[in-house]
């Protein structure tokens, strides 16, 4: 049972800091997790920024972490205790932790803070997201070159914005090219659970999508599009290994660089509070390397897009673009701006159904 | 919205896939609360059997057997509950959260080198000429062997508890354990066996998680499918065909919530995700109305301990 695991978890983790906590001239970073790090997805990527950060470092450093936190009362314990325990800067890499981690940061403002993928910030607390739409984009355009039956289907976590820019952003690019694509989106409400999420992969093949995208943390998906013969793609880690077959490429997120440098900005006491939102072209967002099925006119495709993000002369969200009820948001050439695509919340002209509320 | 796109025999076909593990962890469970001892470390008893099975299935590369050691590493796992609350007579409510933790931790520890490995495949029994039935087929004939095993066991037990000296005997014990021993049954012995056959049944429902339903090992990938067993006792009243029922209804609401979804029905996702658990609450909520019959249903020395003084 997660809670009482991480209770025990935290309390062992609190022991082990405050002890430690003497221990002179070290920067202490503390992570916690929303799943466990062997999901070899979202948790894994940041554990391995984690572990990117112990080899820059090396003596210089102690990262500690707890994995699978709930969302809730928990995380703000396990950041209590991390905090109380003497770390200088604490990561949360979970949408759900945000307001947690402001709570406990106003608590202790000599800690700084790190959420990931949130919006709220203090003097002590930063955020840092990554532009996964971009990716999405990618993936996006192999998908519609890639359907035969012309159906994808999306396997989302929560109706939160950073998911509904995936799905609106690979739906655009999958359109662009492919102008009979329909998706077929299953909500899961959960981030990691691989039983449920294997059921939403086997319910959109049975109805008949031979392409599926997920925005939930296991390779399960990726495991049943293998054993089904359908084609996916990994999320967050490349999942290769669970569909040598299926999987066409996978979003990498590399958190490695961005936590070495806020490490080294405590370090140098240059840290302050920022807002990151990096991509393509800073190295945020990177790609496993095609499978070879993809042929290679759509791999030509794929690259060429990549560099026009990459280079800044392509945005994603660029109109004539309309929600999905058809009233206009942007108009030809206008380019969405990091204000509204960070609390989207609607989906884009052509997708169906209702993001649940 | 195209409801058409959702074909109903597969949809049957997978709800059976999907509720077969809670459905052989709660049958086990069944027949432990039966014998009087109530085990809530089914979910750590799983999560056990779905590593133990996938290592041996992936070390042996044959998945029988590593169905085999997941119910073998099941019962042993539940033995340790069975010594500490039949022998030693410690709490079993504390016992059994205890089970479940230690089950979680130690899948952890021995998991970590499998993570990401591909267990080998665990053929389909596709029958001939009953799986070509048309809608028959398909629904009944094609599934994998667990499927079938699944179903037997429960109408296994049903025999055993209503026809058999034996299932007579479980259930005095279950009913009052001073009577029975006083009859002179052997009450530790009895429920230490029956505690065994319910490790046996989750640690292969786990196995079938780990080696069919997703085929691979994450930490944690009950993720409370334990639990849920659990409850499908008391939901099923504690009568054998009842939990086959509840978990069909549960794995089918979770099935067709899921598919309901991809179909882009129009009804908001949070009562369709909540739909399974709200119904076992309703279900509950009926039952319980009737003190006399739930108190009827109940083993009567649910969760006491035993001591023989004499």
């Amino acid at each position: 049972m997660t809670p009482i695991k991480t209770i025990l978890a935290g309390a062992a983790l609190a022991l082990g800091l405050t002890s430690a906590a003497f221990a002179e001239g070290k920067v202490k970073a503390g992570y916690i997790f929303v799943g466990p790090v062997g999901d070899f997805g979202w948790t894994y990527q940041h554990d391995q920024g984690r572990k990117a950060v112990e080899a820059e470092f090396g003596d210089k450093v102690e990262t500690t972490f707890v994995e699978s936190v709930p969302e809730g009362a928990d995380a703000e314990r396990v950041m209590t205790q991390m905090a109380l325990g003497g770390a200088d800067i604490i990561f949360a890499t979970s949408f759900g932790y945000m307001d947690s981690v402001l709570k406990v940061a106003k608590k202790f403002p000599k800690v700084k803070f790190e959420h990931a993928t949130g919006y709220k910030r203090a003097d002590n607390v930063s955020t840092y997201s990554a532009r996964f739409y971009q990716g999405r984009a990618v993936i996006g355009t192999i998908a519609g070159r890639m359907t035969k039956t012309n159906k994808i289907g999306y396997i989302a976590s929560f109706p939160i914005p950073e998911v509904i820019r995936g799905i609106n952003s690979a739906y655009i690019h999958a359109k662009k090219v492919n102008p009979d694509v329909e998706f077929k989106i299953v909500w899961v409400y959960t981030w990691f659970d691989p039983a449920k999420e294997a059921d939403a992969a086997t319910a959109l093949i049975e109805q008949g999508v031979d392409v599926i995208m997920q925005h939930t943390d296991s390779p399960a998906a990726m495991t049943i599009a293998e054993e089904k013969g359908i084609m996916a793609f990994g999320q967050a880690s490349d999942m290769s290994k669970f569909g040598p077959n299926a999987q066409l490429t996978s979003i990498i997120d590399n958190w490695g660089p961005y936590y070495i440098a806020r490490v080294g900005a405590v370090m140098d006491g240059s840290w302050s509070s920022t807002d990151t939102w990096d991509g393509i072209k800073e190295g945020m967002v990177k790609f496993a390397p095609y499978s070879d099925k993809v042929p290679a006119d759509v791999r030509a495709e794929a690259e060429a897009l990549k560099k026009a993000i990459a280079d800044g002369s392509y945005h994603p969200f660029t109109g004539p673009l309309n929600k999905q009820d058809g009233s206009p948001w942007l108009k030809e050439g206008e380019v969405a701006d990091d204000g509204t695509l960070a609390g989207m919340n609607f989906y884009v002209e052509g997708i169906e159904g209702d993001i649940p509320q | 919205m195209d409801l058409s796109a959702i074909s109903p025999v597969l949809l049957i076909a997978s709800l059976m896939v999907s509720a077969t593990p809670i459905l052989l962890a709660a049958i086990g469970e069944l027949v432990v609360e039966k014998s009087g001892v109530l085990n809530l470390g089914v979910e750590g008893m799983m999560i056990t059997g779905a590593i133990s099975g996938f290592a041996i299935a992936v070390e042996t590369q044959n998945p029988l057997l590593g169905l085999v050691a997941a119910a073998l590493a099941g019962a042993i796992l539940s033995f340790i509950f069975g010594f500490l609350t039949q022998v030693l007579l410690s709490n079993q409510v504390a016992t059994g959260l205890a089970l479940t933790l230690f089950g979680l931790g130690f899948s952890s520890l021995i998991g970590k080198s499998y993570s990401g490995v591909k267990p080998p495949a665990s053929a389909r029994l596709d029958i001939p000429l009953l799986s070509d039935i048309p809608i028959l087929g398909p629904v009944l004939f094609r599934h994998d062997l667990m499927v079938y095993v699944s179903v037997a066991i429960v109408a296994g037990v049903w025999i055993m508890l209503k026809f058999t000296r034996a299932g007579l005997v479980l259930r005095a014990v279950g009913e009052n354990h001073d009577a029975a021993h006083a009859l002179g049954y052997k009450v530790v012995r009895i429920r230490l066996l029956a505690i065994m056959f319910g490790g046996a049944c989750a640690g292969l429902g786990g196995a079938y998680l780990s080696l069919i339903r997703v085929p691979q090992w994450t930490e944690g990938m009950t993720a409370g499918a334990g639990w849920i067993a659990l409850a499908l006792v008391v939901f099923a009243s504690w009568k054998p065909w009842r939990v086959l029922l509840g978990a069909y209804l549960f794995g089918g609401v979770t099935v067709l919530q899921l598919n309901l979804q991809a179909a882009g029905l129009a009804i908001p996702v949070e009562y369709l995700s909540m739909s399974p658990y709200l119904i076992t609450i309703i279900v509950l909520v009926i039952m319980s109305s009737d003190r006399n019959r739930t108190a009827l249903n109940a083993p009567a020395s649910l969760g006491r301990t035993f001591h023989a003084s004499h």
